[in-house]
């Protein structure tokens, strides 16, 4: 038994980490078949040839490309992600310095999400076949189902411009929590809602299941409160899936975050992915997708392995629901 | 009780369902405006008629017209030619290839088999919108890159699926018979293995529709997908809210109408699931 799981950390460590590096050959390739070259494409077709050979040399663009290669793979793991050509800054440090936005918002819905979902899941489940089960099923696909986008743009027009209740774009002033804290509220619905539906749907099958096994029916027979069956024996079987998923989801997550931030005009990993692209900014851009991507392999890593040491059984069961966009 | 066989009863369980039969309702909604587009709209999607902008839904004018005047309705209709199109394109591409593969995988030594499942993890453990805004930002927007980024990303979902099915069909007492008379691997593959794992691979395939849907609208909606002025519901959105302090109209029908889709084809796709394979609905 111990052989097996130690073989498995062992193949999951080793794929992660090709992961990392097919991305890394992935990215790297993409700026060597740029059309043009980065540097031509950065400051234009206009500048003067003495410019263009300085920035290609401070780029490193003169070298072969098996010299790039390994120039770039080594920086990389030293944690050097290159320097944005615009500005003369380290990538490291411009990633590094809106990576908290796009954290914050990723974890905020995600929390929303489990506080929501996980007590309408319960009800649901305990409540079969009700109105409020059949209700529940309808809106929470409905709210899979749709874009985070398009929902984002949904929630601006109706408590923004319709109700004005909350204001929107950007991150508010700097020190005023308050504000910080209003203009934070529409991105994290629009990126929960979907999530919400979810993880409702998948605790009250989780439930359900759980429900119908001998050791909850023997807790009847021995007259525990139906409450306490449900709320803390039932649940605790039923969090390990939705754990499972969370983890699958962080990509997503991440994917509908970037257009929800461009939405809200917020800044994020998003917004700087997508000014990188305007701008042409192949540095940023890299090192931006690189993050994104070791963020969620990460994760899954995370997740995969404590649910697995939990239920192995769990591996099977995923990959079957619609979720969340 | 028994999964259904034939079409007839798999249509009839999914319009049992409230869900199926408004899915099926607006699935089938979007793929007449989709095939029959020319003859569904009732103006040229790309006429610019800059006196009628940001005109209200009229006789004229169903849904009203956009920021150059273009009538919304026509260009709804046409985006769905474009929606399904990228769908289906990807999604083929993603069903034959990781069918092929995942078949394979499950019939080849197991070094290979062990190689191809690392492939299909190292796949599936990219976040493909980040991905494909990486590549389009090297290469260009383009709908042909959006068909291709998509695919490949789909393409461990069908294998997986694929693979399993055909482990659990390759000991079976029939296929033993057929080598036994001799049938050759790829006689096994197509008459049996093919047929005997189609109906997972087709809900997968169903269920990955609104998903594409959605990734092709978010790219257009950025600008880096489907290149204007060709219409597409992610673009449509983009001009609308880029416009929104002239008109909320155009932002709101052409939202609503992505969300509808999508929901449409979930609800479709989850109904199809239950109707062609009860087990996989893990509600007891």
């Amino acid at each position: 038994m111990m052989g097996g799981t130690a073989g498995y950390l062992a193949s999951r460590l080793v794929t992660t980490v090709l992961i990392v590096f097919g991305a890394m050959l992935l990215l790297f390739s993409l700026s060597v078949i740029v059309p043009g070259d980065p540097a031509t494409a950065l400051i234009g077709p206009q500048a003067t040839a003495a410019y263009k050979a300085q920035v290609i040399a401070e780029m490193g663009l003169d070298q072969p490309v098996h010299i790039r290669l390994v120039r770039f793979f080594s920086a990389v793991l030293a944690g050097d992600l290159g320097t944005d050509a615009l500005t003369g800054r380290r990538v490291a440090t411009v990633v590094g310095s809106v990576l908290p936005y796009t954290f914050l918002l990723t974890f905020l819905a995600i929390g929303l999400a489990v506080l929501i979902g996980v007590p309408l899941g319960c009800f649901a489940a305990t409540n079969r076949g009700s109105v409020f089960d059949h209700v529940l099923a309808f809106i929470s696909v409905a709210f899979i189902a749709i874009p985070s986008f398009v929902i984002a743009i949904f929630l601006l027009l109706i408590f923004t411009i319709w109700l004005d209740w909350l204001p929107v774009l950007g991150t508010g002033t700097a020190g005023d929590f308050v504000d910080q804290a209003k203009r934070t509220i529409l991105p994290t619905v629009a990126l929960a809602l979907g999530w919400i539906g979810f993880i409702a749907r998948l605790v009250r099958s989780s439930m359900l299941e759980v429900m119908g096994e001998p050791h909850i029916r023997t807790m009847r027979a021995y007259g525990i409160a139906p409450w306490l069956i449900t709320y803390k024996y039932a649940l605790k079987n039923a969090a390990i899936p939705t754990i499972a998923i969370l983890g699958m989801g962080v990509g997503r997550l991440l994917g509908g975050a970037v257009l929800v931030e461009i939405v809200f005009a917020r800044p994020g990993l998003g917004r700087l992915i997508y000014d990188a692209i305007s701008a042409r900014n192949y540095p940023v851009l890299q090192g931006a997708v690189l993050v994104v991507v070791l963020v969620f392999v990460i994760t899954n890593l995370i997740v995969d392995l404590s649910y697995s040491a939990i239920d192995p059984r769990i591996r099977t069961q995923a990959g079957r629901e619609a979720l969340p966009r | 009780m028994s999964p259904p066989t034939g079409a007839i009863p798999v249509i009839v369980r999914i319009l049992s369902t409230v869900g199926g039969a408004v899915g099926a309702a607006i699935v089938l909604a979007v793929v007449v405006a989709a095939v029959f587009a020319p003859f569904v709209a009732t103006h040229d999607p790309d006429a610019i008629n800059v006196f009628q902008r940001f005109a209200d839904p009229s006789s004229a004018h169903w849904l009203g017209t956009d920021q150059l005047g273009r009538d919304l309705y026509s260009r709804l209709v046409h985006g769905a030619t474009v929606a399904m199109a990228v769908a289906l394109a990807a999604i083929g591409m993603a069903l034959t290839i990781g069918t092929l593969l995942g078949i394979a995988a499950a019939l080849v030594t197991a070094r290979i088999e062990r190689f191809i499942l690392i492939l299909f993890d190292i796949i599936a453990s990219f976040p493909s919108l980040v991905l494909a805004l990486a590549v389009v930002a090297v290469f260009g927007p383009s709908t042909v890159l959006v068909v291709i980024i998509v695919g490949v990303t789909l393409i461990p979902h069908f294998g997986r699926v694929a693979r399993a099915q055909v482990l659990t069909l390759k000991n079976a007492p029939f296929i033993e018979a057929e080598r036994l008379l001799g049938a050759s691997t790829l006689r096994i593959v197509f008459r049996h293995f093919m047929p005997n794992i189609a109906g997972p691979l087709v809900v997968l395939a169903s269920m990955d529709i609104p998903v594409v849907i959605t990734i092709e609208a978010g790219l257009s909606f950025l600008g880096l997908g489907v290149r204007p002025p060709l219409a597409s519901w992610g673009g449509l959105i983009y001009d609308g809210y880029s416009f929104l302090s002239d008109s909320k109209i155009p932002v709101i029908i052409s939202s609503a109408a992505l969300g509808l889709a999508t929901l449409g084809f979930t609800l479709f796709g989850e109904a199809l699931r239950d109707a062609v394979d009860p087990r996989l609905n893990r509600d007891p």
